[in-house]
């Protein structure tokens, strides 16, 4: 029988807490619609998704209605677009995003992952096109997201790629520099890319899932932090024992939603991604949960020790509570979907040095970060590379995600609006590394990556 | 199958009769109810068999939530799925 204090405790975790779901993802592949004519090309593609996901809107908001909780997002990530792109020239690839971003329109979905390259050991000809598309790409479409592959544990770090995507970067922010660079926002450079990450805008169908494939993202930092200032002052293991608890509760959810919504689609599950993953609204922060923890500010020392220890008992409580955990599940740290982020960057408690030593020890990465817009390119590749090292030597992901704001200085900010939020543009170190980035080639593989 | 019926509102006169009455009309049979009356709110959670249902589940969420918003009160239905799948294992 249900107990009225579970029944209370689950019902103030959505009301009170923002407990959601935070995205159905559905993977498309469209590997059979490779064909050699453009515009043969853009009509299978858009066929495909079409019929695939035309139920996945509709389908996540029955769900939700059933069990009461939001589903925030539905949204389509396909096969990487580099590897449809190598008959297409820079045109072509720039009329593929159209495609996928009409397809998102029509679907009522806000974000489709895919317009990808992997280029972690070297670039072919599609995945050139597609990279040297990506700023008219973002600039021409609303609801396109990019992401680059440029390095692996297994491969090493592709440092042309590295180079390449800072200049790319720039060319973004000032395609769209009159929408505060907002092309940035949906661009990510990756290492060690998940190829079954539900979120945006690093989301994309990898090369090993099957036809078509339904991955949950949840979230619930609210929910968190509410229980931990629930324990008041116990000691830090029992702080994670807390988190670890909540988390299983939270993922028991995501694993409900991705099954019935396997079940309803008629389309395989694939995985439950329990991470964090903040909202620019107060109360659903992941600096708010550090704050509880004891810190004066998030930023502040023993930031990076209170993330690790709440990554790791995220992953603890949710890896029991799903069959299949997988994308990157931990927790996001957003600078500018985190009111809480927002707050300490803002006041100068929180760091570009410091969110690096931080993505050392949690999911993701140096994730959107306004930076002055006169930073040059080979400073963005640094920046890039840095945190791409970071990933290749602790065999996980990092990403980077940064906002060059187009006509800012220190002491400004960007505002995106809804999930997007806001972000002040940060100080990044002036001392170039030109000559560094310039040298290209690849960066070996490091020695860890020898397992077999 | 059953589902959770909450509901939060000022307390008055007969919201027990107009929740119950919706819930009959409907075809959900009452289980259990709990109820308290705290600060001049009125908290109840009621555990219905949906299984004769007169209508489809997510209809039934409608008409609920639809007699809240005639009464001002905030009536929510949820399936039992999210409350076992998150306190039982």
């Amino acid at each position: 029988m249900l107990e009225a204090r579970d029944i209370i405790e689950t019902i103030s975790m959505i009301r009170e807490e923002r407990l959601d779901i935070r995205t159905i993802t559905m993977g498309i592949s469209l590997y059979d619609c490779q064909c050699d004519d453009t515009d043969r090309l853009c009509t299978r593609i858009y066929d495909r998704i079409m019929s695939r996901a035309r139920d996945l809107v509709r389908t996540g908001e029955e769900i939700e209605k059933k069990y009461g909780i939001p589903i925030i997002n539905k949204r389509v990530a396909v096969t990487p677009i580099a590897l449809m792109a190598g008959g297409v020239n820079i045109d072509g690839a720039v009329r593929l995003a159209r495609t996928l971003d009409r397809a998102a329109r029509e679907l009522g979905i806000n974000f489709i992952g895919g317009y990808s390259a992997l280029v972690q050991k070297g670039f072919t000809n599609g995945s050139r096109t597609l990279i040297s598309s990506i700023p008219q790409a973002l600039a021409e479409t609303e609801r396109v997201c990019s992401s680059v592959n440029v390095a692996s544990t297994k491969a090493g770090i592709n440092m042309d790629a590295v180079a390449e995507m800072g200049r790319i970067i720039r060319k973004t922010a000032e395609l769209t520099g009159e929408q505060q660079s907002i092309g940035c926002a949906k661009l990510v450079v990756f290492a060690n890319v998940p190829e079954d990450n539900p979120f945006m805008a690093g989301a994309f169908h990898g090369i090993g899932e099957p036809e078509c494939v339904i991955n949950v993202g949840v979230s619930g930092p609210g929910v968190v932090a509410s229980a931990i200032r629930r324990k008041g002052d116990c000691d830090l293991t029992e702080i994670a024992e807390t988190i670890k608890r909540t988390a299983f509760k939270i993922t028991r959810v995501g694993q409900l939603v991705a099954r019935e919504a396997s079940e309803r689609l008629g389309v395989p599950f694939g995985i439950v991604d329990l991470s964090l993953a903040p909202t620019p609204a107060v109360g659903d922060s992941v600096a708010y949960i550090l704050e509880s923890m004891g810190l004066e500010k998030c930023g502040c020392c023993g930031t990076t020790a209170a993330l690790a220890m709440l990554n790791d008992a995220v992953k603890k409580g949710g890896v029991m509570a799903s069959s299949h955990v997988g994308g990157l599940s931990g927790a996001f740290i957003p600078v500018s979907e985190d009111a809480g982020m927002i707050d300490a960057a803002r006041c100068g408690a929180l760091r570009l040095e410091k969110l690096e030593a931080m993505t050392a020890v949690c999911s993701v990465g140096l994730d959107m970060i306004a930076i002055p817009g006169d930073t040059p390119a080979e400073v963005i590749s640094g920046i890039i590379a840095d945190e791409i090292a970071i990933g290749v030597i602790n065999s996980k992901t990092t990403a980077v995600r940064l906002i060059p704001a187009c006509g800012c200085g220190v002491g400004d900010s960007v505002s995106f609006g809804g999930l997007l939020g806001e972000a002040p543009v940060m100080p990044v170190s002036t001392w170039s590394p030109a000559k560094f980035i310039a040298r290209g080639g690849r960066i070996p593989a490091p020695i860890q990556s020898l397992k077999n | 199958m059953k589902a959770v019926v909450s509901v939060i509102g000022r307390d008055s006169v007969g919201i027990i009769a107009k929740v119950s009455a919706g819930c009959a009309e409907c075809g959900a049979n009452i289980l259990d109810i709990s109820q308290t009356v705290l600060n001049g709110y009125f908290t109840m959670i009621m555990i219905v068999d949906i299984r004769e249902l007169a209508m489809p589940f997510n209809d039934f969420v409608d008409r609920m939530s639809g007699l809240g918003r005639k009464n001002g009160l905030d009536i929510h239905v949820m399936h039992e799925d999210i409350f076992n799948s998150m306190h039982r294992i």
